[in-house]
């Protein structure tokens, strides 16, 4: 129809904040609140949103996603939790470091790659670390509307069981906390076994966590559309490559610590994306030409895709070989 | 500007009409001179001024009356509006959705004062003032996907998003272009579009899910749907096939240019904040081909996209028995002249009819 | 012979697949006439499998219920019809828990209603297996009085609740485990074409 043709622009709507809060809650943990620069209220979120957040870092942009912890029927703030990574690409330590009450940062819309399924009859969390945050905004909205929910959170130990003795308290009987230190692990099977029909189990924490949930409940006879998973990748450092944008007609430097789809960014293309961590598909990218071997690292293509060589996910995947040009 | 409300009838004698302004602000769905099933989204960002696309749920001077139709065909058969039992909180955010947009969007005729929960909307052409709280059902006095579409035009499928998938697990549907809400509730985005010719062969659906799973809050989207009805008739539900079919046997030469309408679907998504689901409206307007071919272009074009429409089209569409008559009709406002790229009607730059 | 190859169909139409002993701690299986031959044949992949299994079995006049009784499930239940069972159906689910196999087999009505129960308790219906046995004659309903009509083997057919005369269309309802029913006539009133039996 072309009503009124405009190009969409890459990512979700934008929404102009203010650090109201920089809390630090152990060691390793800061929680982030931010106000409207406008003053407005907030758009309401369903649980298990992310926003992605958009940090100046000299001339750098960072754009990293962070679930929504706050609780989403207060519209006045939003809050995330982040966790510091000493190895990791500098997103997190730049909010450790850098970011201070009164600062002004920009974040994205939420999105919801990890939704509660309204119609479990029960819904299981289980958490491990920092996985945690999804589940806080989870519980406030089971917590509303009078579901049925219980929380399996495994932590290195107290000091740094983040939000672990908040929830206790709140829910005594809902919240069980497992920890490494203490050799508490959480009783998967026994927890499997006996739910009612209508259970849902949602799973956020190391990769290896989700892989052990996914196996364990599929080998107790559990349907897959009843297991539900989050896990933001990191865009990894890799070697530095280059890559021939056809459609765009340049030929650009991808840098050991950037990611193929911030290298396109910096050099001006604007290239889709939504979650920039390799689940939503946004960003998958046609491979016109290549010479070499992709390192796949997204959960979006399937071992096929993988294989065939004809697509990238350019926001955590790269490439290591001598041509690759993609139709971008 | 102020609309002024018609009183007409969309059943028994048909009274409904459009005024020149209708007619002008028509949503023409062909942008050239032929047409096939594509993945025709776009932003749904406004549009030009006093475009049906301008507002994100356009009001027109058909508001009242289709109301009223609604009413009617509730009050006949209450399975035309249904949400299954997780839907309710998609039913708050769709009302939520519809009440801010109008309220901003037409400040003279609706208004909506929140207190916390406690909230007030007043509709003044509709004459509700009405407070209730918010997310409490209790203080409506139907569900919340009711009472709201029962104050707004257009059918409403709200679609639950799970497992990579879009779900229609509620939705009002009264205006629809003969497909039952009640047959296919709970189906799968694959499974309602399963009638479909041609489109599943050429991928359209798989794209089009692709695209529809990724649309995000604040960044609703648009596309256009057609069909053809004779007699401005809202209701072409299946439900009442057995009635208002026979009216398909009743065009002639004579009467085709007051009887046969174009009836065009301007269907918007909107990913709904609370629950994650994605609701679907889908406004119907109707046009009297009298009326279209009042604007030579359109005269022009409709004739060549009814001419070539692939047959399996027209016989899913439900006009290949009466195509014949419409194009004999169609063929006298068509000069060969080429037509402008586009929808609009282009009326000052577009030569008159040369015949 | 009860297997029949159905011809391919629309996207709505439910494909029916070969049972398989599948990993649970309970499995449920419900059956119907003929639909008894997949369960003998599954009860034959898997030795173990009948310990943990509850039967529920509408013979229709077939007479498979010794044998299904001679392979010593956990529970069997012999019902007269599927409609005097579903309390019993919706009872076993009510009481189940996540990892429950549910297993299907015999009539497309018998499968599509038991099916909607499982659904409606829990399971998603990707996670349900079905094998088709038997009649091939369809449920339907009738989108204009909204009456389903059993074991519909003719299109076009009557309306067993208004007397429309119906064609068959090809659109599957899993909610309503019922195909489709359009008046036949509605643009030429009386012309109603001999009825044809299905598949043929
Ligand atoms: C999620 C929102 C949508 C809903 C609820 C929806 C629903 C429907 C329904 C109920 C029908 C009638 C099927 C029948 O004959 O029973 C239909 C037809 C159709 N739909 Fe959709 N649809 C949606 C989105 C889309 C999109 C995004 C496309 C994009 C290509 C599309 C393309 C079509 C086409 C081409 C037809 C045939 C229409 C005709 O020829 O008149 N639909 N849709
Ligand atoms: S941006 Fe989401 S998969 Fe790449």
């Amino acid at each position: 129809m072309s009503a009124a043709p405009q190009k969409a622009k890459a990512g979700a709507e934008k929404i102009a904040v203010t650090v109201s809060a920089v809390v630090p809650l152990n060691d390793l943990v800061t929680r982030f609140e931010f106000k409207r620069t406008d003053g407005a209220e907030f758009p309401p979120f369903s649980a298990g949103a992310h926003t992605v957040v958009e940090m100046q870092d000299g001339d750098r942009t960072r754009l990293n996603p962070y679930s929504l912890m706050s609780d989403p029927a207060d519209r006045s703030i939003y809050a995330i939790s982040v966790r510091r990574d000493d190895q990791g690409r500098g997103g997190s330590l730049f909010m450790h470091q850098k970011v201070k009450v009164g600062d002004a940062m920009t974040l994205t819309y939420p999105v919801n790659l990890f939704s509660l399924d309204l119609r479990a009859k029960k819904h299981v969390f289980f958490a491990g670390g920092i996985g945690i945050t999804p589940f806080k905004a989870m519980i406030a909205q089971l917590e509303q509307s009078n579901g049925n929910w219980e929380l399996h959170y495994a932590c290195r130990t107290p000091a740094l069981g983040t939000y672990a003795d908040e929830l206790t308290n709140a829910y005594p009987n809902k919240v069980h906390v497992y920890y490494d230190d203490q050799n508490q692990v959480i009783p998967l099977e026994d927890l499997l076994d006996g739910q009612p029909l209508g259970t849902h189990v949602y799973v956020c924490g190391p990769t290896g966590m989700i892989d052990w949930v996914h196996a364990t409940a599929a080998a107790h006879g559990w349907p897959s559309e009843n297991v539900h998973s989050e896990e933001f990748l990191a865009p990894q450092p890799g070697k530095p490559f280059e890559v021939r944008l056809c459609q765009s007609d340049i030929t650009i430097q991808v840098g050991e610590h950037e990611s193929l789809l911030e290298a396109m960014e910096r050099c001006g293309v604007d290239a889709p994306f939504l979650c920039r961590g390799g689940a939503c598909g946004q960003c998958e990218t046609d491979v016109v030409e290549a010479e070499g071997d992709f390192v796949h690292r997204d959960h979006w293509l399937d071992d096929e895709d993988h294989a065939s060589g004809k697509k990238i996910m350019p926001c955590v995947s790269r490439f290591v070989g001598k041509t690759l040009v993609l139709d971008r | 500007m102020t609309i002024q409300f018609n009183n007409e009838t969309f059943r028994d004698d048909y009274s409904f009409r459009n005024s020149d302004w209708a007619i002008k602000r028509f949503p023409f769905p062909f942008h050239e001179d032929s047409y096939m099933y594509s993945v025709n989204m776009e932003q749904h960002r406004g549009g030009p001024e006093g475009s049906v696309y301008e507002k994100r749920f356009d009001v027109d001077e058909h508001y009242l009356s289709e109301m009223q139709d609604r009413a009617i065909v509730l009050a006949e058969d209450p399975l035309r509006c249904q949400s299954l039992p997780h839907m309710t909180l998609a039913g708050w955010d769709t009302l939520e959705l519809i009440m801010v947009s109008k309220s901003e969007d037409y400040p003279e005729l609706f208004e909506l004062h929140r207190d916390g929960n406690r909230w007030r909307w007043v509709n003044k052409p509709m004459k509700i003032d009405h407070t209730f709280t918010f997310l409490d059902e209790t203080t409506l006095p139907c569900g919340p996907l009711e009472y709201i579409t029962r104050q707004t035009q257009g059918d409403f499928a709200v679609l639950d998003q799970r497992d990579e998938m879009l779900w229609m697990d509620a939705g009002m549907v009264t205006t629809q272009a003969d497909w039952s809400l009640d047959f296919d509730i709970g189906m799968n985005f694959f499974e309602w579009h399963a009638p479909v010719p041609l489109a599943h062969e050429m991928g359209i659906f798989k794209r089009a899910l692709k695209f529809l799973l990724n649309v995000q809050q604040g960044a609703p989207a648009r596309r256009l749907n057609w069909t053809m009805t004779v007699n401005p008739l809202l209701d072409t539900s299946p439900e009442n096939y057995h009635k208002w079919g026979i009216q398909k046997t009743t065009l002639t030469p004579e009467n085709i240019g007051a009887k046969q309408h174009l009836r065009v679907e301007l269907q918007t998504f909107f990913r709904l904040p609370r629950s994650n689901a994605l609701l679907f409206p889908i406004r119907c307007y109707l046009i009297a081909f009298q009326d279209i071919v009042t604007v030579p272009k359109w005269g022009r074009r409709l004739h060549r996209v009814v001419r070539d429409l692939p047959e399996e089209l027209a016989t899913y569409k439900g006009f290949i028995a009466n195509r014949p008559v419409m194009l004999d009709y169609l063929s006298q406002y068509d000069d060969g002249l080429p037509t402008s790229p586009g929808v609009w009607p282009d009326l000052e730059t577009e030569p008159p009819l040369a015949k | 012979m009860s297997k029949f190859q159905f011809p391919e169909s629309i996207a709505s139409r439910p494909v029916y697949g070969t049972l398989e002993p599948r990993p649970g701690k309970a499995h449920l299986m419900i059956a119907d006439a003929e639909g008894a031959e997949a369960i003998l044949e599954l009860a034959s992949q898997d030795a173990a499998l009948m310990a943990k299994t509850h039967i529920i079995y509408i013979p229709k006049g077939t007479d498979f219920s010794e044998k299904l009784r001679a392979l010593k499930p956990a529970q069997f239940y012999e019902g007269p019809s599927y409609d005097a069972s579903v309390q019993r159906i919706q009872k076993v689910l009510g009481d189940a828990h996540m990892g429950l196999q549910v297993y299907l087999a015999g009539t497309e009505g018998l499968m599509g209603q038991a099916m909607n129960e499982a659904v409606s308790a829990g399971i998603p219906a990707s996670a349900i297996q079905t094998e088709h046995r038997g009649s091939v004659a369809r449920r339907m309903q009738c989108v204009h009085c909204k009456g389903i009509t059993e074991d519909v083997v003719t299109d076009p057919f009557v309306c067993s609740h208004c007397g429309l005369n119906l064609f068959v269309r090809d659109h599957y309802s899993r909610r309503l485990a019922a195909f489709q029913g359009v008046c036949i006539d509605a643009e030429d009133p009386g012309n109603v074409p001999e009825p044809v039996e299905l598949y043929k």
